[in-house]
């Protein structure tokens, strides 16, 4: 099986976020990054389905100079190789923006399964991997939890809502987005950090795959979000916080 | 062009409160730009569900028809709508943001050349749509550019169903053109994992415990807190995720919605799909040393802090305060 995974870097999760002057964006320059959780789980995915029907994992991830490092830890869990869309306008860019560009580096692939995870955990639009399927003509299901290869046709678990699942079949090749929980990540091992430097990693740019960004939709302010509810912090220290705490819900919102 | 439409989505033979908040956001932005507001039904035999459908809202509604509409399949739906939007030529074309939605929505939109704005939280003047960013710790401003129809999709509660401006829809029927062969997929009969055996719905008081707790060798420390309050213990997604509890204790968008007394969140920064299983609870309390989290935007009260610390005394005062 050949196995496409399109991976993104998102800044770490308890990053504390500053935006810019311009109100159009975060930060970028103090930020720490790591690899979408979602995507981990695409990734895992992919390496259990290589470890048992054999074939090829190849990432790929789109982003300026920077991303490098997520592809190496990337390829440091097992996948083969990768392809790095250098890019440092992704922002101007909307979901289907990125989308193609992914597609022009995904197609001459000739894959039998493009998976991404579910939704980034910065943008959070949750289309990257849907987008794929229609530019790239492939069946697609979202939400995925686990992939079942049968001959020429997979069998996946998908999680719908309030804790319902189904299953569905459809034939390769085709693309899917992957749920977070479905498998146990796996971390690096010191050799395969060692593996990962000899590693082929080819680089493209973005202005090769097609034309500039015309978005449809673009982001054009960013703000902090409205309270919807007035909070009352409870100060002090640990103990005098707790205390304050009983004796509000006791008292003020009466429901101990 | 065509004004607002509405998809609405049919699940279990009922049309969901998702989508009359839909409706709800439709007439909102058609008030604003002064459109008309349709509903538009895909399925298979809807003719009683239409009927019903269009008592409650004004406007046309048209049955999107055909028996291959069930079940739900990705290219069914995408080719049926698309015909559809071809025939209408919308301004807006408006989805509740279900996971079904969210399965063909995106690939609809990009097929015409357009982009789900997904997710949407609020309307603004111009229009400009608000949905979340980074896990819902920013808000961003959207405009849709350029010609041709603007899709969104609306967040479940974000806007009131029971707001929707009543009155009598038109039914007609628009019956696409679809073939079994182009179907690729076969989806079969939703099953549940196991039977649920905790009824977190009607539980009057929750502590719920996410990521900050770090590791399941501390969980104690929540369970301890839970039985001093007589709560049920839930938890946020990647705890059950990781296996450290069961899914069906899991309060989420994926997991149960929850309407408590108390809901106390132990190291949950609230993600949205967490905040939406949750936000009707009478009295939230969040614990969480990021002052940023945003649960603490749905919370009456809050600790910031490290939950380590705090929890300890809490478990204490709560005993006291019991006796």
């Amino acid at each position: 099986m050949k196995i496409i995974v399109a991976i993104k870097q998102v800044p770490e999760r308890d990053a504390h976020l500053r935006i810019d002057p311009a109100g159009k964006w975060i930060e970028e320059s103090d930020l720490q990054w790591s690899l979408n959780e979602s995507d981990a789980y695409a990734l895992e995915e992919a390496l259990q389905l290589k470890e048992k029907h054999g074939g090829e994992v190849i990432v790929v991830s789109a982003g300026p100079e920077r991303v490098g490092a997520t592809i190496r830890e990337a390829l440091a869990k097992g996948a083969d190789r990768a392809i790095h869309i250098d890019s440092d306008d992704l922002g101007q860019r909307d979901a289907l923006g990125v989308a193609r560009l992914l597609a022009a580096a995904i197609k001459p692939e000739g894959a039998d399964l493009v998976l991404t995870g579910l939704q980034s955990d910065d943008l959070g639009y949750g289309q990257t991997g849907v987008i794929l399927a229609e530019l790239l003509d492939l069946p697609h299901a979202s939400l995925i939890l686990h992939v079942e290869k049968n001959d020429s046709t997979i069998t996946v678990k998908r999680e719908l809502e309030e804790g319902w699942f189904q299953s569905i079949d459809m034939p390769l090749p085709a693309a899917l987005t992957i749920q977070s929980g479905g498998n146990k990540l796996r971390y690096a091992t010191l050799m395969g950090i060692k593996r990962a430097k000899t590693k082929e990693t080819s680089r493209v740019a973005a202005s090769e795959l097609g034309s500039g960004p015309t978005p449809v939709a673009t982001l054009e302010r960013i703000s902090v979000p409205q309270k919807q509810k007035t909070t009352q912090i409870l100060s002090g220290t640990p103990k005098e916080a707790a205390a304050a705490l009983v004796e509000k819900l006791k008292f003020e919102a009466r429901v101990l | 062009m065509s004004g607002i439409w509405v998809v609405l989505e049919e699940r279990e033979g009922r049309i969901g409160r998702i989508s009359w908040e839909a409706v709800s956001a439709a007439q909102q932005l058609g008030a604003q730009l002064n459109l008309a507001v349709s509903m538009v039904l895909p399925g298979a035999q809807t003719e009683a569900l239409a009927a019903e459908s269009a008592s409650k809202a004004p406007g046309r509604l048209v049955r999107l028809e055909h028996a291959l509409l069930a079940p739900y399949t990705s290219d069914g739906f995408s080719s049926a709508v698309e015909q559809f939007l071809k025939a209408e030529q919308p301004d807006y074309i408006i989805f509740p943001h279900t996971y079904q939605v969210r399965d063909y929505a995106p690939a609809l939109a990009a097929r015409m050349g357009q982009v789900l704005i997904g997710d949407v939280t609020g309307i603004g003047s111009g229009p400009v749509f608000t949905r979340q960013l980074m896990q819902g710790r920013l808000s961003g401003e959207y405009r849709h550019s350029g010609s041709g129809t603007c899709f969104l999709s609306v967040q479940s509660g974000a806007f009131r169903a029971d707001q929707v401006q009543a009155g009598s829809a038109t039914v007609e029927t628009f019956t696409p053109t679809l073939e079994a062969s182009k179907i690729r997929t076969r989806p079969g009969q939703p099953f549940r994992a196991a039977a649920q055996t905790v009824d977190l719905g009607a539980a009057q008081f929750i502590v719920s415990v996410g990521r900050g707790i770090k590791e399941a060798e501390n969980l104690p420390l929540v369970q301890e807190l839970a039985a001093a309050l007589g709560a049920e213990l839930a938890a946020s997604r990647p705890i059950c995720d990781n296996g450290w509890l069961p899914i069906e204790r899991q309060v989420g968008s994926s997991g149960q919605t929850v309407a408590p007394r108390l809901y106390l969140a132990v190291g949950i920064s609230g993600a949205i799909q967490h905040l939406v299983g949750m936000k009707g609870s009478q009295c939230v309390v969040a614990i969480n040393k990021d002052p940023d989290a945003p649960i603490f935007e749905v919370a009456d009260y809050g600790i910031v802090a490290d939950l380590f610390e705090v929890i300890p005394p809490l478990t204490e005062a709560i005993k006291a305060a019991k006796q």
